[in-house]
């Protein structure tokens, strides 16, 4: 099927249904109108954050006061790790691409529970709500890093209450979204589809999936502990009650560490969907990078240990936290392993998606081998809570995750919208975004090494040098993002018609009107067993 | 090739380059073949792709040389770290305590600093002790990094190599003068390091008490008996002025009397004096008894 089909259905975008105008997407039932609306969310809520990562950046551009007082820098920087991790990446690809093109992919109409998706939204959007009231409720914005680190998160006058409430309610959006898709993948497959048919973001997906109903309870039950603590002096974690703040830490990770894998698992599925496109090949060891996504999420649950070698674990549980933590390295090798075969012999269209994910391939690759040095134990005493974490944790997140999401967003926006971006912006924006990138975060591994301690509002002049550096990386950052979400508005908006497949993908949402129709498929689709071969 | 700063740097700093090594040439190779492809397989130059079916012995083979690498990084960084929990017996013993946000170092015969004075080559071990939230005892020209914990006995201990001053950094974030707890470890010779201690004063008692119950609690660090501003407002010439604090969002004067003084110690976010943010400061309560407030207002009443 190639063309537009345009004239001869009505798409999800056109659809009229009960509702009219912005009610048409709030209360809507359709999977991918609720990606989109997850999605338009997750842009406004990812610039506020990005802006305050800017302006902390400028405050550190030198020693001593330059913007702002040490109060709020605290603040800037606890509402930036709240903002970004439990409102941005943690969803992020998930219930973006997750919502949008999973049921395509496994030839479904709708995921398993549409009315339950569309209540998942609405506890995430309540919970932004209350994330953001707490910045501006009196007390102040809370001060503890998004950690919440006892005995100080019991102790501080800050509004650390409503955040971690806040926290607490995206927690339940995300668990829902979890099981939701589990259901659909376990129920909802096109006849004849069997799991090994599956495209790998499917897997990704579930995998994923998993992870956020088993783990985010941990944290939802642990936050909720921290404000027993706080209201009513319930001795949970404060030594001076007859807790223990070491307990905190252990619980807090449990959930947090396999958060991680939440947000990159569904980025290494993204990867593993677009190499093939652009290469023109079928996926390179199927098996193996599917495995490899369980594998990750299973070990990826018994090493949240690695946080915490300084916290005066016993000898035993640091040397035996270390060595999973290492072995979690094998399965994220294996799947670049498989994405460099799949390279190999292909016909290799260098478009903006593809640039993304190579460079993905690159900042990930940075980001795993740099987890390596924290999870070992000697290394990790050096740069454990110092700038090198922060590195390493952006190079994960921001360039695996993020750029993944970019990589995404440019592989899809022509099958969500039916309209193409201008190429050549998007492949200037991608160099922008990646120089820019590289210059603000790999200073930081430097100046970690080098003994500057994270959460830092002033420093010793000595670290000035690189600080200055990572400074100018950021603005060139947000100068190249702008450009890119700008040339993505426009391009949806008023781009270009793009045919269904402009690609020449081989898997199945290609093989579907650009947009797609609302219930995706016009008739039942027939199941190829190799999932990287329709044509 | 590696300081000698202390005993540890060799053992951390073998894993960093062992480890780092590794680390670049993978990112080396990997991004070495993706150029590589890009350019010999562009679409200009191969316009169709080769199809290649998996072979189950490269799975295998990629799977087990990673498992057997990554073995033996943990192996070197194990190496690297064991000594580290392994003190000798004839050990010299320090406490550092830290509380926020000022870190300062008992010595055996009741005798303090704010200064961590060492002598050269001498094995010490540091008991690390926190008196309100987690620090992090960090001395990065060391490699040696524990938290104080409170409520926990962690301890650090090193062999010091290198005569000279070092910063010693708190790791933890601990509040809104995090950045500014540091101190200096001082390594001297023996004979210094005797003579300094001998000079050091025996923590006498506090004359004052209400001084002391301040001192304590870590209230002046933030709080000066000088009139200086810090983080929150001067004690002195405080009792019986009139202070104008915001309630509500409402501004007011209030008088500071011993009732202020209490509600400030227990409740610091209902009257904020004008000028100083809300939050910084946690509430008291059940750490300073209503016995410690009466002896902190009677020694505000003599800072005129």
């Amino acid at each position: 099927m190639s063309g537009n089909k345009k004239n001869e259905y009505v798409s999800y975008l056109e659809h009229q249904g009960k509702y009219k105008g912005i009610f048409s997407w709030i209360f809507t039932l359709d999977h991918k109108r609720i990606g989109l609306i997850y999605m338009y969310a997750i842009i406004v809520l990812f610039s506020i954050g990005a802006l305050m990562g800017l302006l902390m950046r400028i405050e550190l551009i030198a020693p001593g006061e330059t913007i702002m007082k040490p109060q709020t820098y605290n603040g800037m920087f606890t509402v930036h790790g709240i903002i970004m991790i439990f409102m941005v990446v943690i969803p992020g690809l998930s219930v973006v691409f997750g919502n949008f093109f999973l049921p395509i992919l496994i030839g479904a109409k709708d995921v398993a529970f549409p009315k339950l998706n569309r209540f998942s939204w609405w506890v995430y959007i309540t919970g932004c709500g209350l994330a953001i009231a707490s910045q501006f409720m009196q007390n102040g914005p809370p001060d503890t890093g998004w950690t919440f680190y006892a005995p100080y998160s019991t102790t501080t006058g800050s509004n650390v209450i409503m955040a971690t409430f806040a926290a607490f309610v995206l927690g339940f959006s995300s668990i829902l979204t979890g099981l939701n898709f589990i259901v659909t993948i376990h129920q909802m497959r096109a006849p004849g589809m069997k799991f090994f048919n599956m495209p790998l973001f499917s897997w990704a997906i579930y995998a994923t999936a998993w992870t956020q109903l088993l783990a985010t309870p941990i944290v939802g039950i642990t936050l909720l502990m921290l404000i027993a603590e706080r209201l009513f002096g319930i001795g949970f974690f404060n030594p001076s009650l007859g807790g223990d703040p070491v307990l905190f830490q252990h619980l807090f990770w449990i959930y947090s560490h396999p958060a991680v894998y939440i947000m990159i698992l569904p980025a290494l599925g993204v990867i593993t969907e677009i190499i093939p496109t652009f290469c023109q090949k079928k996926i390179y060891g199927y098996k193996a990078i599917a495995l490899s996504s369980l594998a990750i999420a299973g070990v990826g649950f018994l090493v949240w240990g690695h946080h915490m070698f300084t916290s005066g674990m016993s000898d035993q549980a640091r040397w035996f936290f270390s060595f999973l933590t290492f072995l979690v390295a094998v399965p994220s090798a294996i799947k670049v392993f498989n994405w460099l075969a799949t390279m190999y012999k292909g016909s290799i269209d260098l478009k903006p998606p593809f640039l993304y994910a190579l460079s993905f391939i690159f900042l990930f690759t940075i980001g795993g081998t740099t987890g390596l040095l924290l999870g070992s134990v000697a290394t990790d005493v050096q740069v454990h809570d110092t700038a090198f974490v922060v590195a390493h944790f952006h190079y994960i997140i921001f360039g695996g995750m993020g750029f993944a999401f970019f990589a995404a967003i440019h592989y899809w926006l022509p099958k969500m919208y039916g309209r193409m971006y201008n190429m050549k912006r998007a492949t200037i924006a991608w160099g922008i975004n990646f120089v820019g990138f590289n210059l603000l975060y790999f200073p930081q591994f430097i100046l970690g090494i080098e003994g500057m301690p994270r959460r830092y509002f002033d420093y010793l002049p000595q670290f000035q040098p690189l600080e200055v550096v990572s400074t100018i990386g950021g603005f060139i950052l947000i100068g190249g993002l702008i450009f890119m979400i700008s040339n993505l508005v426009q391009g949806a908006r008023k781009g270009e018609i793009a045919p269904a497949n402009p690609w020449h993908g081989t898997t199945l949402e290609w093989q579907i009107p650009s947009p797609p129709p609302l219930e995706n498929f016009d008739e039942a689709p027939i199941i190829n067993p190799n999932p990287y071969d329709y044509k | 090739m590696f300081s000698n700063a202390s005993n540890f740097v060799h053992g951390v700093d073998k894993a960093f380059l062992i480890i780092g090594g590794f680390s670049l040439f993978f990112l080396v190779s990997f991004t070495g073949i993706m150029i590589y492809f890009v350019v010999k397989y562009n679409r200009k130059r191969n316009p169709k792709a080769t199809q290649i079916k998996d072979n189950t012995l490269l799975e295998v083979t990629w799977t087990t040389l990673p498992i057997l690498l990554v073995l033996y990084m943990f192996y070197v960084g194990w190496q690297g770290f064991f000594p580290m929990r392994q003190v000798p017996k004839d050990a010299m013993q320090v406490t550092a305590i830290g509380q926020m946000w000022k870190w300062k170092f008992e010595y055996p015969g009741n005798k303090e600093s704010d200064t961590l004075v060492l002598p050269i080559n001498r094995p010490v071990k540091v008991n690390l002790v926190s008196k309100d939230v987690i620090h992090g005892f960090f001395v990065p020209a060391f490699r040696i990094k524990e938290d104080c914990v409170p409520g926990k006995n962690n301890f650090s201990w090193f062999i010091p190599g290198q005569l000279g001053d070092f910063d010693l950094l708190c790791s933890a974030y601990c509040g809104v003068n995090h950045s500014y707890m540091s101190a200096v470890v001082r390594i001297v010779p023996q004979d210094k390091y005797d003579e300094w201690i001998a000079a050091l004063q025996v923590k006498g008692n506090d004359t004052n008490i209400g001084h002391s119950v301040l001192d304590k609690n870590g209230c002046l660090a933030c709080h000066s008996i000088d009139g200086s501003k810090l983080v929150g407002p001067s004690l002195k010439s405080l009792y019986g002025s009139t202070v104008e604090v915001k309630t509500n969002g409402t501004t007011h004067k209030i008088s500071a009397d011993d009732e202020y003084i209490k509600n400030s110690i227990y409740d610091p976010d209902k009257d904020v004096v004008t000028g100083y943010p809300q939050g910084v400061m946690k509430s008291y309560k059940g750490t300073i008894t209503d016995k410690d407030v009466q002896l902190i207002t009677g020694y505000l009443k003599t800072l005129k």
